[in-house]
């Protein structure tokens, strides 16, 4: 089809649009790091750069705000390309002197550079921080690097430039084939290959269909969806409406979880931008085809992360699955066939598009192409989201990647793919991090949270932790997840507080079992996940719960004692001041005393004491 | 009781929120919220009136869906919403402590989700994304970093002044 629009024209504008901005500084406005208090950091910036007699190698600063750059941890983070320099941990407070000292006389400042953990050197260049260095960043390239509220920063990153060629070349079958070709899998949980569910929904092509993606992010400790919303939503609308076309569908819905309000509101600034350049709506650049986006919101219920639950809810009712067939590729939204796809699915579909099948297919491993956006968090140094080939094992991500755990701990697990995963200990550590061998080893890639734990992680208490959110999120269609995982939890509980049998371990796996066989979704199909997976790597600590009535790791309080060890207490009083429940008595310069009736474990205590005097067991 | 919560509905709110979604009733979950955004929670006159002017509902239908899910509330919450992420990432890192220092500062019994004179509501949540920060907690959609027992009470200190209620 011919189009009205030169993309290769737009994408000059674009750039010179941004050569226009003279000096750019990025800062992260993710949701992150404007709890850090990002928002001031660029407020200030603009204070600054506003008097442009002040710039002496630039005739212009312009600030720009961006996405997720991933390294939360380290927020407030300021990129300024051009200086080849990345501060970190900025405060609004330190701006002017950046501004002073780098912009003006270009003098590094280099207390806020980011220092290596390992050597203490501080770090300039962004690639050169070893949190970056070794990842390979495609879906979330350009996260961090444009302002995610304007499209012409999209445009000049090659933003509609898939887009404008899959409509020009006019060959949905041929798309399809490219994405079936690349080898991508479903990057939501599942991962079944993508190519081949656009087939199953190209074959009803004719009357209507739907697209709709699933933002629904709902595994505690992921957050790669709402970073690409946030950081590059031009990419997001992009890719679906790349699949709308390769499917014959001419509207579409995101479903966004309601706890992401940015999200929300960039993706509703990038629609209205891309209505208005005509990328989205009626006669896409003069071409036959249109396609309009709706944002749908949730309202908390993670069931709804399972495709005919979401379908359910955007239809406005109760979020329960039902059976499949039939699949939503023939009976989808309001009856009619729909294609389903994650987030990051669908942000790497333009990416294949303009480099091609064997680009994509060319990284990763042997069933799983492509890179993985995992999001790296718990007891680990560098906590943030990073992407990484498909097979890289889980010692690069935690210890090259993310620094190795916090506090020189010792490492004992790696919690994986949310509730529905499982965890993998020290012997894993090699193990190539893909669909496939995941499975094997008993957990999956799911939505990608890496949860790391530590020595002091009670696994009795975390399997605890998610057997009570599942419970929680259960719609309660089918009796064995809705009855099973509150009797799972309620063996849980028993064991935590220090009264449980060692026939329970039985109980609980025969429950896992049921819940596994009689549930419709894959909510309840992988609830029991957790459990099977610490009673299998840790069944020492269970045992050590039940039958020593003690918790390893010293985590559960019911099996808790703290005291105070008369030889160390000076009588300083600074507990029984800090305890908030009265619980300590003494008179200054004497030994204090734990009333043990009294005490709620809270170890507020054991943080307050100068003298290293109270201890738990 | 907050004034809010012992104030009448007034339909013709309602009749307009209804009207900016053409009646349709696929987008009860956006109707529901945004009377909620009004009223703070969703007052059971507001359900049935939507039921009943809503093409396809029913009263019923309408409180199906309100209690399926978790952001709607029957109580009216408080005029500072406190969510406390209780996700992997931040109960690993201590979000049960902060929990706790939030309970026994505004003295809420087991239960209990709104405090005495309606200033505060608390809430448990999973998961808001903010994982490289834990734990956190959001009060009316400021989110708080790195959250320690103290640092909560701090907070709240100063929120508590400004109501002029410390």
């Amino acid at each position: 089809m011919t189009l009205n629009i030169n993309i290769f024209d737009e994408q000059k504008k674009a750039q010179e649009h941004i050569k226009e901005q003279g000096l750019r500084v990025l800062v992260c406005a993710g949701t992150g790091c404007v709890a850090n208090g990002s928002l001031k950091v660029i407020e200030k910036f603009r204070e600054l750069g506003a008097n442009v007699s002040t710039l002496t190698d630039y005739d212009k600063m312009t600030i720009v705000p961006t996405g997720c750059h991933g390294f939360c941890e380290q927020g407030v983070l300021v990129i300024i390309p051009d200086k080849h320099v990345t501060y970190v941990k900025v405060h609004a407070e330190d701006v002017e002197e950046i501004f002073e000292s780098h912009v003006r006389n270009n003098q590094p400042v280099e207390r806020l550079l980011y220092k290596d953990p390992k050597t203490g050197e501080a770090v300039h260049k962004n690639d050169d921080i070893n949190f970056y260095a070794k990842q390979t960043r495609t879906a979330l390239k350009n996260c961090g690097k444009i302002n995610a509220e304007s499209i012409e920063e999209a445009i000049s990153v090659r933003g509609y430039e898939a887009l404008a060629k899959v409509i020009e070349e006019n060959n949905p079958d041929g798309v399809i084939d490219t994405i079936t070709k690349s080898g991508l899998r479903g990057r939501g949980g599942g991962g079944f290959p993508t190519g081949m569910k656009w087939k199953f929904t190209a074959a009803n092509r004719g009357g209507k269909s739907y697209v709709v993606c699933n933002g629904d992010e709902g595994d505690p400790g992921a957050f790669m969806d709402r970073s690409v919303m946030e950081g590059d939503p031009h990419k997001l609308l992009e890719g679906m409406a790349i699949a709308g076309f390769a499917i014959g569908a001419d509207e579409a819905y995101i479903y966004v979880r309601a706890e992401y309000p940015l999200a929300i509101k960039r993706l509703r600034k990038a629609i209205a931008d891309a209505e208005e350049k005509n990328f989205l709506g009626k006669n896409i650049m003069g071409s036959d085809f249109s396609f309009t986006i709706h944002i749908k919101e949730g309202a908390g219920a993670f069931v709804c992360g399972e495709e005919t639950a979401l379908i359910a809810s955007i239809e406005g009712e109760r979020g329960m699955p039902r059976p499949k067939p039939p699949f939503p590729a023939n009976k989808g939204l309001f009856g009619r066939p729909t294609l389903i796809n994650n987030v990051e699915t669908l942000a790497n579909v333009p990416l294949i598009i303009l480099n091609g099948a064997e680009w994509f297919s060319s990284m990763g491993c042997e069933t799983s192409k492509g890179t993985k956006t995992f999001a790296l968090t718990g007891e680990v140094n560098n906590t943030g989201l990073i992407e990484v080939p498909m097979g890289t094992t889980l010692r690069q991500i935690i210890f090259d990647i993310g620094g190795g755990i916090r506090g020189g701990k010792k490492f004992k697990a790696v919690q994986i793919g949310g509730p529905s995963g499982g965890c993998l200990t020290e012997e894993h550590l090699d193990i190539s991090m893909d669909y496939d061998s995941l499975i094997k080893a008993g957990a999956m890639v799911g939505s990608g949270g890496l949860v790391v734990m530590a020595e002091d992680t009670c696994m009795v208490e975390v399997a605890r932790f998610f057997m009570n959110f599942t419970k929680n999120e259960s719609c309660g269609k089918c009796v064995p997840c809705r009855e099973g995982t509150k009797n799972m939890l309620k063996i849980l509980e028993k064991i935590v507080a220090g009264k449980g049998e060692m026939e329970d371990l039985d109980r609980l796996e025969q429950l896992a079992l049921t819940v596994k066989d009689g549930s419709l979704c894959g909510l309840g199909k992988t609830a029991p996940n957790p459990v099977l997976s610490t009673l299998k790597y840790f069944k020492d600590e269970y045992i050590a719960h039940i039958r020593d009535h003690k918790c390893p790791a010293g985590v559960c309080t019911a099996m808790k004692k703290i005291s105070i060890d008369p030889e160390k207490c000076k009588g300083c009083t600074k507990c029984a001041r800090t305890c908030p429940v009265g619980a300590i008595e003494g008179t200054v310069k004497n030994p204090h005393k734990i009333d043990q009736s009294k005490c709620i474990k809270c170890e507020a205590c054991l943080n307050a004491c100068p003298f290293k005097a109270i201890s738990k067991e | 009781m907050t004034e809010i919560a012992t104030s009448k509905v007034n339909f013709r709110d309602i009749d307009n929120i209804l009207k900016s979604f053409d009646y349709n009733k696929s987008y009860l979950i956006a109707m529901l919220q945004k009377v909620q955004e009004v009223y703070r929670y969703l007052p059971e006159e507001a359900m049935t009136y939507i039921g009943e002017h809503v093409d396809g509902l029913s009263p019923a239908t309408v409180y199906g869906v309100a209690t399926f899910y978790a952001q709607f509330s029957l109580e009216p919450k408080g005029k500072y919403e406190i969510k406390v992420c209780d996700g992997t990432a931040c109960h690993v890192r201590g979000s049960m402590p902060v929990l706790n220092a939030i309970r026994n500062k505004l003295n809420l019994k087991e239960g209990q989700t709104t405090c005495e004179g309606g200033l505060f509501s608390l809430e448990i949540v999973s998961c808001l994304g903010a994982c490289g920060l834990a734990p956190v907690c959001v009060i009316n959609d400021k989110v708080y970093p790195q959250m320690t027992s103290d640092a909560i009470s701090t907070i709240l200190d100063t929120l508590m002044k400004e109501e002029g209620v410390a």
